[in-house]
């Protein structure tokens, strides 16, 4: 059972991995426009035409 | 790098959205100023794809001194910063207007309220709840299966660890609920949030003392994993709000018109509507609306008046007539003198009469509100009850006393209840938006559910309340082609139709409009003119407004004829209507010879005509006092007050902003066969609602005798919790699939 000494800390470590994730994701407006985003990927301004 | 050219056409590309009507509102009293920068606000209309991102944003950068640009597509927001001074914010709303897009300052202090701070923190709540939840449980499941092979050296460990992540996540998570529980009973109230609050507390200090003194049984997993369906239904519901809090936002942003004024000296300066006295001398654009009631002093112009009659056709004013608030400028500069405040003017009326029915609509109380009125009672009395009844009949101690009513209060608290309406609502509102119906708000389904008579508005509901081409087979398909090059460029009704007829396509290059008479280009090197008669060199008939003409070189002039027709499913929609039990009726503001033929095509036998405004409200009154429960569906500015008197209110995409706004139900398409289907969904999902509660009072009545016996274990608790939970999601789930409830 001593196993269980390394188990759950590196457990919550991970799922506190994924919280934080989250929180980072949340706070940095990656779901502020989601359908705007998703229309985005289709814009090529990001390019340089080199004109 | 070139400047990006803005394209000739107007509105989105994709063509899944009409272009704007063009009425321009000077943001100038909205822009925010600080360190030398200009910051503004506007809610965009009609922007739907990548397409409108680019023309929108490429339209805004390629402003002087502009620092950035972006356009929200999820909420219509375009935050614009750049240099103040560099030019005159009322360029900003003159390009979004060239392009085809519709723009409204939004108030900052508006814009500071609109920050969804509430959804944010249900989210992060709702992701504390789900962590704690998946971990605690993690632990709980290894307790109770470890049964007698565990050590309680062991046990104690999983126990400690999990109190660690339970009580501060529930702290954490369940601030919501506290808070709301404590507000009511501050003011002498119970509301649902209050037997959360107390079985979750209950639960987590039971746990603790169970734990400290060795015990077997904690109920962690349960306080969490409750908050964590609770704030499911939680997040739901308030998605479903927020949606319809911002389009009541929108149409706030919309009413935030301003106007220029002509001073004495001959200067303009830009004003709120607010500030317009009588005798003040205002100029129209082509493309504003006039801002108050007045007269025109100076010049000629087509007006749109469909705002205020809802007549679609435009009509030629000049000096000397009547404008009222809210006609659109289609052509020609204008100078008019107000006669009112905005306040007394005739739009400002109709939102009185909007506001005074919506109020008497949020009077509705929702199916889980009153359920809720009738549980929260119920419950704590039995809690009491077990807690008496074990203490002092049984003689159990305190301890265990206290442990089966907490118990009770865990296993009866609410997880059902709180998802049983939104979980329906959420999976309701997402089949409709499929069909293309908008749903505003989570009760307007279960109002609709209830409805008995269904009242239509004529013209732009039944009918299309646009001219739409009549005489397609007498015209060529490289005529209607070479028309809709040159009609691309224009918002007069007519072209429009015309661009509707022949889809996609591009515009002329040099195409030129004169305000009044039509326009001109060339197209492969020869001359071609469309619109009136006289402009093309053609002999007009009778019905000069209802025409359009088209000439190209010295070719024969080619005439457009157009015409409100009725919708291709209106007959039978009416009739399905019938079938599903409703009683139809209709309420015009037109003659009485054309809404009776309408009555007659479609077989309703109940119609009014001439009606008012107040008229249709006080025909919905008479309605209700009789017992009716009415739908009423309409487009126009007129029909805006009867849609927010009416019980439930359902009107078309193509509707005037207010009556969008006004309405419960917005759906998209040129057919009504959506609002059949919108009924049918309603009474569905309200019959799913009964189901879910229906079903919480049965898993209720077995599970509280038991907990009141005390024999329920945290395992059956969790057990018992989570299946109710997902049993009635799963039953919201049947909504989507089948075509019928």
């Amino acid at each position: 059972m001593s196993v269980l000494v390394f188990l759950i800390p590196i457990a919550l470590f991970l799922g506190g991995v994924g919280l934080s994730a989250f929180f980072w994701a949340l706070k940095s407006g990656q779901f502020d426009d989601p359908k705007g985003d998703a229309e985005r990927i289709l814009l090529d301004d990001d390019l340089e035409m080199g004109d | 790098m070139t400047a990006a050219a803005i394209p000739a056409e107007i509105g989105c590309p994709s063509g899944l959205e009409p272009p704007a009507d063009g009425a321009i509102i000077d943001p100038a009293p909205f822009v925010r100023r600080a360190n030398g920068l200009a910051r503004l606000d506007l809610a965009v209309f009609g922007a739907k794809c990548a397409g409108c991102i680019r023309k929108i944003e490429g339209a805004m950068t390629a402003l002087p001194e502009m620092q950035s640009a972006r356009l929200n597509l999820s909420t219509g927001r375009l935050s614009l910063v750049w240099t103040d001074g560099a030019f005159s914010p009322r360029h900003i709303a003159e390009r979004l207007d060239r392009i085809g897009y519709r723009a409204a300052p939004f108030d900052p202090e508006a814009t500071e309220k609109e920050s969804d701070a509430e959804g944010r923190r249900l989210l992060r709540a709702l992701a504390v709840a789900g962590f704690a939840t998946a971990n605690v449980m993690l632990l709980s499941i290894s307790v109770w299966a470890g049964g007698g092979e565990m050590g309680p050296a062991t046990r104690e460990l999983l126990h400690w660890v999990s109190a660690v992540i339970a009580i501060p996540a529930a702290l954490y998570s369940g601030r919501t609920f506290f808070a709301s529980a404590f507000r009511a009973l501050k003011h002498g109230r119970a509301n649902m949030d209050v037997p959360i609050s107390l079985g979750v507390i209950l639960a987590l200090a039971i746990s603790v003392y169970e734990f400290i003194q060795g015990g077997a049984h904690t109920y962690f997993d349960a306080a969490v994993m409750l908050l964590f369906f609770l704030l499911i239904g939680r997040f739901l519901d308030h998605r479903l709000r927020l949606r319809a809090r911002a389009a009541a936002r929108d149409l706030l942003a919309l009413q935030a018109v301003t106007a220029s004024r002509i001073n004495a000296d001959g200067t303009l300066s830009s004003v709120s509507a607010r500030d317009i006295a009588p005798g003040d001398k205002l100029l129209l654009a082509p493309g504003d609306r006039a801002p108050v009631d007045g007269i025109i002093e100076e010049g000629e112009s087509s007006l749109d008046m469909s705002l205020v009659t809802g007549e679609s056709a435009p009509m030629r004013q000049g000096v000397g007539a009547l404008l009222h608030a809210g006609v659109l400028n289609l052509t020609a500069r204008l100078v008019m003198q107000a006669t009112k405040t905005a306040d007394a003017s005739l739009v400002a009326d109709l939102t009185r009469l909007i506001e005074a029915g919506e109020q008497s609509k949020s009077r509705y109380i929702k199916l889980a509100d009153r359920a809720a009125a009738l549980y929260v009672p119920v419950v704590h009395t039995l809690a009491l009850g077990t807690f008496l009844g074990w203490f002092f009949v049984m003689d159990a101690g305190l301890r265990v006393s206290v442990m089966n009513a907490a118990a009770l209060l865990i296993i009866t608290c609410p997880c059902a209840l709180g998802l049983a309406a939104p979980a329906v609502q959420v999976v309701a509102t997402g089949r409709l938006f499929r069909s293309g119906v908008l749903v505003k708000s989570g009760d307007a389904l279960e109002r609709l559910a209830e409805v008995d008579t269904i009242v239509f508005d004529k013209t732009g509901t039944l009918t299309f309340g646009r001219p739409r081409l009549v005489n397609r087979d007498q015209i060529g398909a490289e005529t209607l082609a070479a028309a809709a090059s040159l009609a691309r460029i224009s918002r007069h009704p007519l072209s429009r139709a015309i661009v509707a007829e022949a889809g996609a396509g591009r515009a002329a290059a040099d195409a030129a409009e004169t305000p009044g008479d039509g326009i001109e280009a060339s197209i492969e090197g020869v001359g071609a003119k469309l619109g009136r008669a006289d402009f093309v060199g053609a002999k007009s008939s009778d019905d000069a407004l209802q025409e359009s003409w088209f000439r190209l070189g010295d070719a024969d002039p080619v005439c457009f004829r157009f015409e409100d027709r009725q919708r291709a499913d209106a007959a039978e929609t009416v009739r399905r209507l019938g079938q599903i039990g409703l009683t139809v009726e209709m309420l015009s503001g037109d003659r009485c010879a054309a809404a009776e033929k309408v009555a007659a095509d479609l077989g309703i036998s109940v119609w009014r005509s001439g009606m008012s405004p107040r008229a249709k409200t006080i025909h919905l009154d008479k309605l209700r006092a009789d017992g009716a429960k009415v739908a009423m569906v309409g487009d126009g500015l007129n029909d805006a007050p009867s849609l927010a008197a009416a019980y439930a209110s359902l009107s078309p995409g193509t509707a005037a902003d207010a009556s969008q706004a006004a309405a419960d139900f917005v759906y998209q398409g040129d057919g009504l066969a959506p609002i059949v289907e919108a009924i049918l969904v309603a009474r569905a999902s309200r019959r799913r609602v009964l189901e879910n509660f229906l079903f919480a009072t049965i898993y209720n009545a077995f599970a509280m005798p038991l907990a009141a016996m005390g024999m329920v274990t945290p395992l059956i608790a969790a057990i018992a919790m989570s299946g109710s939970s997902m049993i009635v999601t799963l039953n919201a789930l049947r909504l989507s699939g089948r075509r019928r409830g």
